[in-house]
């Protein structure tokens, strides 16, 4: 032990547990489960394993209702990703992990990590990564005490994306960005992974075979990242800044000779098993592996690469640095697998050995340092079943109005002025520093409602969306959760593409507080109410609580990811108009339904009334239908309506060339008709020799959807009621959209 | 058949199987990949430089790489007059070696560029433009962070004289501010091309842009000739 550690008897006496995240009766717990004091190797072992990021103390409970199984699902929860069967032989993994924490202290190194970090658990299942998404939210770029500091992260975080996706060679092809005051302090990264897989490559993570070695992969352990799990798992403060050292720097290049290094150790057959060491580094891989096993695992720390001097078992332990996995052999076979490592200039070494015994034990300088029971570690962890009351406050905002502003004059000078808000604006600032065509599979970038990648050497193609929508969850939880499932899937079901399973990431703030777990409660039993009426598993995904800052938590923020399958080529459809004089179509219904909508953010500047409702039978009945139209041939672009409802819709269908004119009679207040974000509507525009046979297709389906106009060249021209209420040169209108984002970032 | 392109391997290539997937696009390509360690590019009649981020940029874009031993190959074979495309990192490789002139600077921006611009064909009189005519307008992606081409003035004039400048970006669509608008030189011998945009990228139309083609039909025709 070294001199200065605390001793066993001082981290009881002293509470030392207390800065590895155990509180008093967690501790007491682990002193129950092992018959004696933990050393601090041991304490720190448990306090990263009980976190909210390994364990989901706080969620579990929840988390039971997602419906997880389905004949197409894999692989569902419980590995490093969820994996859902294409057909033909292949297999699409996929994830979405939260970063928040270390990308509010060092953005770029916090955004980084978190793209390098998904990407590992993509590959560490046996696929090669194929696309990145990921869902950002930040405090408002000006305006806003923050707001020099939060430009700052809003450029960093989107760098450190960049800075790793592209240079790892993988395309970032979609995500979504939303400003609110909510995230000020508490930034969000979530980024969602996807690969690609032959079944007869899938991995596992479950250790075997008494004897069989452990291998060391990839770059050497350092003092960095060390307790990053548990700090993740903790409000963040004015001292969080002194956490900088909890915050892993990730290296893109060590993460592509990894990453080729395990495809080829895949390849060759001497693998057994293979996990990330991602959150809890050795920790969470030796003893979630050997645990899953039914198996026992001695490692020798002296036999880890490390790039520091005199480091601790309890610092190699609880390090979380980046581009490291550990690997379990077939018997005798380390050395082909050395040999793999050696060619990619990837460090590897063997570390130690699958055993009987179900322990985890560690030797360091020859003495045993630590010895615990994989039982006591990786079994039943403490659940807390924590209290859910509804808040009084949001009783009171709910009965308020939804609209508290005057009908508007000049319709158009109000949505110009919309579209200069960074919330409406094109993320093309964003999307342009995104690798987003290496591997030239990406059929459709970011920019439409779902990306398109082609599973190469067969004719199918994923289709991919995330998205969440915090005003409504804020608003009405239960049913925001549904609408984050139903969008991202809408989004999907646009592209041409059938939706398969989603992924979920749970940002919220501390579930130890009743009103903020409430949130929680509701949120996740709207997404399986979504989920079940939808035929949509949910095979993972992440939960990061205490998203709080000085005391006050984030909005509820649910991102939901969703993968679809596009069977053919020819029904990949965009939200892009084609050609002047195609029809314009709207599918559902409008009702002046703008609570929690961006329109009301712009123009009251606060939340009120209910969110907007969604009917799951319809909801199901609208993707179908326009899937099967999308896969038909007839329809030219088809649009999910969602915030800044038809109007934000219309906007983003228009290219450079094409705008459109729309002469609808809505019989509804021309502002609210137009920004209403009435859910299960999508905007469809259709040749015109095809429109009466779409027409007629619909209708067969008990659809009715209004022709609402049609596209025309450099027009921007909405007549309502038979008024006209905008009428603006396209240029006008793709100018203030264009350059908002980028006018926020300069001052 | 025997392969008659080399696609060179470095660690941190990552347009590596982009570029090897369009060259087989071409059947008369025949392309086989070539690890950076490798001493010998003999028997290849063509040798492609991917893009991605070889030893991870680290020192200078390409520099790490253009010490590496295939490079000394790449070097006996631009001597011998094979045909050398350089794309991306390929370029940064190929400036870095001294096969050409000039460098490539961070983008002016600071920031990493992902589009779609047009490039103007500035010279059909090199083994991967010649099936272009001059001044003819092509689609091709770009994806960088450093392409921000930069020469004295000497060189640059002396760049003109040759007409060793083999491709602008048409006006306004320059992604980068490289000097005179340039997105791909030529060596003064014509057989060594380094450009930043990426024809591999623009293969077929759900593509983008199948404007990419006309440099590989354009190293076939020269091959036959």
């Amino acid at each position: 032990m070294p001199l200065d550690e605390p001793t066993p008897e001082q981290i009881q006496d002293e509470q030392v547990f207390l800065e590895m995240g155990l509180n008093a009766s967690e501790y007491k717990e682990v002193v129950r489960r092992l018959g004696r004091l933990p050393n601090l190797t041991e304490a720190g072992i448990f306090g990263v394993m009980w976190s909210e990021h390994c364990s989901y103390k706080n969620s579990k409970p929840l988390l039971g209702r997602y419906p997880t199984e389905g004949k197409r699902i894999l692989q569902g929860p419980g590995e490093g990703a969820g994996v859902v069967d294409l057909g033909e032989g292949w297999a699409a993994v996929f994830k979405v992990e939260s970063h928040n924490h270390p990308s509010a202290i060092e953005p770029y190194q916090g955004a980084a990590t978190g793209v390098g970090g998904i990407l590992r658990d993509i590959f560490s299942m046996g696929a090669r990564p194929v696309a990145i998404l990921n869902s950002l939210r930040f405090g408002p770029l000006q305006d806003d005490p923050r707001a020099p500091r939060t430009r700052y992260l809003f450029k960093e975080v989107v760098a450190g994306i960049a800075g790793y996706g592209n240079c790892i060679g993988v395309p970032t092809v979609g995500g979504e960005v939303d400003f609110d005051p909510a995230y000020s302090g508490n930034p969000l990264v979530n980024a969602m992974g996807v690969g690609l897989v032959r079944h007869d490559r899938l991995q596992h993570g479950r250790a075997g075979g008494i004897g069989n070695a452990v291998v060391y992969v990839g770059s050497a352990t350092g003092r960095d990242g060390i307790h990053g799990a548990t700090f993740a798992s903790e409000e963040l403060s004015a001292a969080s800044e002194a956490k900088r050292p909890a915050v892993q720097v990730g290296d893109p290049f060590m993460g592509k000779l990894l990453l080729e290094a395990c495809l080829e150790c895949y390849e060759s057959g001497a693998l057994l098993a293979v996990q990330d060491m991602g959150a809890a580094g050795l920790t969470c891989s030796s003893t979630e592996m050997a645990d899953k096993g039914g198996v026992g695992m001695v490692l020798d720390l002296d036999r880890v690469p490390q790039r520091a001097e005199d480091m601790s078992a309890y610092e190699i332990m609880l390090s979380e640095s980046q581009e490291r996995m550990l690997f379990v052999t077939h018997p005798g076979r380390e050395g082909e697998l050395l040999a793999i490592c050696e060619k990619w200039g990837v460090e590897a070494a063997v570390i130690g050995e699958v055993i009987e015994e179900p322990v985890l034990r560690l030797l360091q300088k020859g003495n045993c340092v630590a010895e615990l029971p994989l039982e006591q570690v990786c079994g039943n962890p403490p659940v807390y079943h924590r209290k859910s009351v509804k808040p009084d406050a949001l009783t009171r905002q709910q009965a308020e109005p939804e609209v508290s502003w005057p009908e508007p004059e000049n319709l158009g000078a109000e949505l110009l002025a919309l579209l200069s808000t960074p919330n409406a604006g094109s993320k093309q600032w964003v999307h342009r520093q995104y690798d987003s065509m290496v591997r030239t599979c990406t059929r459709v970038r970011s920019g439409s409602d779902a990306a398109v990648v082609a599973v190469e050497g067969s004719d199918m193609s994923l289709a991919l969306s995330i998205d969440g929508n915090a005003r409504y969850v804020q608003l009405d939880p239960r049913m925001g959760g549904r609408i984050a499932v139903a969008e991202a899937a809408r989004n999907v079901a646009c592209a041409g593409g059938q939706p398969l399973a989603i992924t979920n990431g749970l940002n919220f703030g501390s579930p130890e507080k009743t009103e903020v777990f409430w949130h929680l409660d509701q949120a996740v039993t709207g997404i399986a109410d979504a989920c079940r009426h939808l035929g949509l598993p949910v095979t993972g995904g992440n939960v990061s609580l205490y998203n709080e800052t000085e005391g006050i938590p984030i909005l509820p923020t649910p991102m939901v990811g969703v993968i679809g399958l596009v069977e053919r080529p020819e029904h990949v459809t965009t939200q892009f108009f084609q050609q002047a004089g195609d029809i314009l179509l709207l599918v559902g219904e409008t009702r002046p339904e703008l609570g929690g909508s961006l329109y009301q953010h712009h123009k009251a500047g606060r939340l009120s009334g209910k969110a907007p409702q969604l009917d799951l039978t319809q909801e199901a009945k609208v993707q179908q239908v326009v899937l099967e139209a999308t896969r038909s041939g007839l329809v030219s672009s088809a649009h999910d309506l969602s915030h800044g409802g038809l109007a934000l819709a219309l906007v983003t269908s228009c290219t450079e060339d094409l705008g459109m004119e729309v002469d609808w009679n809505p019989d509804l207040r021309p502002d609210l008709a137009l920004f209403s974000e009435s859910q299960s509507r999508i905007l469809i525009s259709v040749d015109q020799d095809t429109s009466s046979a779409l027409l007629a297709f619909f209708a067969e389906h008990d659809l009715q959807p209004t022709i609402i106009g049609q596209v025309a060249p450099q027009r921007f021209r909405v007549n309502l009621d038979g008024k006209p209420v905008i009428n603006l040169p396209l240029e006008a209108i793709r100018k203030a959209w264009q350059s908002s984002l980028e006018q926020a970032l300069t001052v | 058949m025997s392969h008659r392109t080399a696609v060179l391997v470095f660690p941190g290539s990552n347009c590596d199987s982009d570029l090897f997937k369009a060259a087989q696009q071409t059947p008369e390509l025949a392309p086989a990949y070539v690890w950076y360690t490798t001493a010998s590019l003999a028997g290849f009649e063509l040798i492609l430089v991917p893009g991605g981020f070889s030893h991870g940029d680290y020192l200078r874009a390409g520099a790490l790489a253009a010490r590496s031993p295939v490079v000394q190959a790449l070097r006996q074979a631009a001597a011998q007059g094979v045909p050398i495309l350089g794309i991306c990192n390929g370029f940064q490789v190929l400036t870095e070696s001294g096969l050409l002139p000039g460098a490539l600077q961070r983008n002016a921006s600071l920031q990493f560029v992902c589009e779609i611009p047009a490039v103007e064909v500035a010279t059909s009189n090199t083994p991967f433009t010649q099936a272009c005519a001059m001044g003819e307008q092509l689609r091709l992606p770009v994806a960088h962070g450093e392409g921000n081409y930069f020469c004295d003035t000497t060189t640059l004039a002396e760049l003109e004289r040759n007409g060793q400048i083999a491709f602008r970006y048409a006006e306004g669509q320059n992604p980068n501010g490289s000097l005179a608008n340039i997105a791909g030189i030529t060596n003064a011998e014509r057989n060594v091309l380094g450009l930043m945009p990426h024809p591999e990228r623009a293969m077929a139309e759900w593509m983008g842009s199948a404007d990419g083609q006309k440099l590989f039909t354009s190293a076939v025709s020269f091959l036959q000739s």
